[in-house]
């Protein structure tokens, strides 16, 4: 926790930011700062995008009004998927750098990618009910995403099953860094096996071609579940900093003052 | 008996610079530095809990200390840990020994990871040395801990390295037990080796002894 | 983590690799328990799912390669936790990590042991379950070289999994939990080229692929392995 002051000098500009991003309380105070902001750019673009995808766009000629649910199950799925990427990546900067306030954002961000994951897979069999009669099809996009949340769940129970905190988050990056890099090939193989057995052409959630009026919705969803990504992980990273950080002078400053 | 083998470089140098430990969020020490040179033992002193073993893990890098760092003649031992692990000969709480091999079956794959294969005569004279002869030629697992601790001791005088770091290598021995282990410490010191150790019996006299004590709550 | 080494000569790096190996093959001779049980387990678990679903030949042949390969992936995991846990308890594993032999080279001999001990066996049994399954001739061979390309996969990916648990008392269903997933593509790789051969289709794409996926977890597995452990030591 102290190693920043015991750190030999930094030189340049390019460390000097690599250090006050190590920093705790600098993280927390930004954090502080940008979370409300997040939020509400995020509560805007949801009414926005909400309004314009469930009341602007037409219904869709084959689907009727059920293919609505794309405007939560596509950012869903996009935004299941990057947070393992960025969970991963995170997770692997505090592993090399040692910088502990990567550990913490990759803590921060599983649950929430396991939260959008399984959104994903809700969403999906509510929309395979009308249209495939059941709330189940071993759908290729369905079953990368149930394989991704065992991936999240994996995660956040090796990382709970170690008592070491330190430990336990370079133990769950190393997991994470093996899952992201085998996530396309599980992606890969699943894709394939669903060509090889699924035979005839299945309607995919989210086609490539569509009315602008049913694109723009989408585009503006998928912008407000990224700003409520940033503002949730920042404050759940506000969480884990006073966690972690609870007997340093700053967060008692803090409690106190 | 053994033959002298050659003596080790006299520049061999461990150094410890400001290393804190922590458990969980309580910090075992902070700031704690030592220095150990060819010839010279150091035993390290503390009451139960108070991170002797943590602190003979950080320097033979098995473990990361919170922050300061372990030099070996000068290098970071993080930075040339491969050159640095050839150096060192550590025996932990546990013997390291597999139950269902011989001990000299079980020397002779450890001697084998060090570095290279040992060779058979060597290790029946160590063997010898530290009092398992050739009729316990039987698993491991049936010796008695003394015995085993023996034979973990007989893998530490094999290695050929020159410094050893020893947690508690006095457990289980009997009194000629100890007594082969106070040979062996000084033996090695004589030919030029480190040894770092806890111990809470006394091992080496004090001409070549130094002493560390780890705060505590009591001791 | 960074495992390189200068410092030793290519021919003690490969008679390190070779004793170990030699040293768990001696251990898994005289310790046969586990030599057997995971190869039992596998008959059992397989000679199950008739008595659940009905003797019906087509059914058997059409989910046969599945549930034999489902089988193989819990024998394999039965297993997995011997690869380190004996090592951990008695302090072996910490002088495999203070070897000036790179970390990951000794992994690599250790789940190469514990595949010639536990996934062998497997192999070997194999036509003897494609048969429980009344899988025709042609199928039994393509099903024993999908195990044989298949199951180094299972046991480097393993290994990553077990380095990560080691430490934790009671990790067998964490284990599952963390390596099952990453199970999946040597699952539909392998069980697929089973299940094509059975549709007169060739299986050499599939089984490609296996070896390909097998390859691939033979790169990435020991050094990552070899850093879970080292984390699990401090």
């Amino acid at each position: 926790m102290s190693s920043n002051n015991t750190a030999p000098a930094p030189t340049g500009r390019r460390w000097v930011w690599f250090h006050r991003f190590g920093s705790p309380a600098w993280i927390y105070g930004f954090s502080t700062r940008w979370a409300p902001v997040c939020g509400w750019i995020a509560v805007v673009l949801f009414a926005a995008g909400l309004y314009l995808g469930l009341v602007v766009a037409p219904p869709d000629y084959q689907m009727g009004d059920s293919y609505r649910i794309i405007y939560i199950h596509v950012p869903s799925a996009w935004l299941s998927m990057s947070s393992y990427a960025a969970m991963a990546v995170a997770a692997g900067v505090g592993l090399v750098w040692h910088l502990k306030v990567a550990d913490l954002v990759a803590r921060s961000i599983a649950p929430l990618g396991a939260m959008f994951t399984f959104c994903a897979l809700f969403t999906g069999s509510l929309w395979g009910k009308p249209t495939w009669g059941t709330y189940w099809v071993w759908d290729a996009r369905l079953t990368s995403e149930l394989v991704l949340l065992f991936l999240f769940i994996g995660y956040m129970a090796l990382s709970a099953a170690i008592e070491d905190r330190r430990t336990a988050a370079r133990a769950s990056a190393i997991l994470a860094l093996v899952g992201v890099i085998n996530l396309p090939i599980i992606h890969f193989s699943v894709e394939w096996w669903n060509t090889l057995h699924q035979g005839s052409t299945v309607t995919q959630l989210g086609r490539p071609t569509m009315d602008t009026r049913m694109l723009v919705p989408l585009l503006v969803m998928f912008l407000a579940f990224n700003f409520y990504f940033a503002g949730a992980v920042f404050n759940r990273l506000r969480g884990e900093l006073l966690h972690h950080e609870r007997r340093t002078r700053w967060v008692q400053e803090l409690a106190h003052g | 008996m053994l033959n002298r083998p050659a003596p080790f470089p006299d520049e061999n140098r461990l150094e410890a610079t400001e290393i804190e430990c922590l458990r969980g969020f309580q910090s075992l020490f902070r700031s704690l530095s030592l220095a150990v040179e060819a010839g010279v033992g150091l035993q390290v002193r503390g009451a139960n809990g108070s991170g002797k073993t943590s602190l003979l893990r950080i320097l033979c890098g098995l473990a990361l200390a919170e922050s300061g760092s372990v030099f070996w003649n000068g290098l970071d031992i993080r930075k040339s840990a491969a050159e640095y692990r050839a150096q060192i000969s550590y025996l932990g709480h546990r013997p390291a020994l597999k139950g269902e091999l011989t001990p000299r079956e079980n020397l002779d794959v450890l001697g084998a990871l060090h570095g290279r294969r040992p060779d058979g005569r060597r290790i029946d004279e160590i063997l010898e040395a530290v009092g398992i002869k050739r009729r316990h030629e039987r698993p491991s697992r049936t010796l008695s801990a003394g015995q085993q601790q023996r034979t973990a001791l007989a893998r530490v005088m094999l290695s050929d390295a020159p410094l050893w770091i020893l947690d508690e290598p006095a457990t289980a021995l009997d009194d000629p037990g100890i007594g082969t282990l106070r040979t062996a410490l000084r033996g090695h010191l004589d030919r030029g080796g480190l040894v770092i150790f806890t111990s809470h019996q006394p091992l080496l006299d004090t001409g070549e002894l130094r002493e560390i004590r780890l705060p505590g709550t009591h001791d | 983590m960074t495992d390189h080494d200068q410092a030793s000569s290519a021919q003690s790096l490969w008679s390190g690799f070779l004793s170990l190996l030699r040293r768990d093959l001696r251990i898994a001779l005289r310790e046969r328990n586990d030599l057997v049980q995971p190869v039992l387990f596998f008959v059992v678990v397989v000679s199950l799912f008739p008595l659940s679903v009905a003797p019906d030949r087509q059914l058997l042949q059409d989910a046969g390669p599945g549930i034999i390969w489902v089988s193989a992936l819990l024998a394999t995991l039965l297993a997995l936790d011997s690869m380190f846990r004996p090592d951990y308890e008695d302090g072996s594993l910490e002088q495999l990590a203070l070897s000036p032999q790179p970390l990951s080279l000794l992994v690599l001999a250790k789940a190469a042991a514990h595949w010639l001990a536990s996934a062998v066996p497997l192999i070997v049994v194999s036509p003897l379950l494609a048969m429980l399954m009344q899988l025709p001739g042609n199928a039994t061979g393509v099903l024993a070289l999908s195990l044989v390309l298949g199951t180094p996969a299972l046991s480097l990916i393993g290994a990553v999994g077990v380095g990560l648990t080691v430490g934790i008392r009671r990790n067998g269903v964490l284990l599952s939990l963390l390596v099952l997933p990453l199970y999946v593509p040597a699952l539909i790789f392998g069980a697929g080229a089973v299940q094509s051969v059975m549709i007169s289709q060739d299986p050499t794409p599939h089984l490609l692929l296996l070896a390909a996926f097998s390859l691939f977890t033979l790169a990435v597995c020991p050094l990552a392995a070899a850093a879970a452990i080292r984390i699990s030591l401090n």
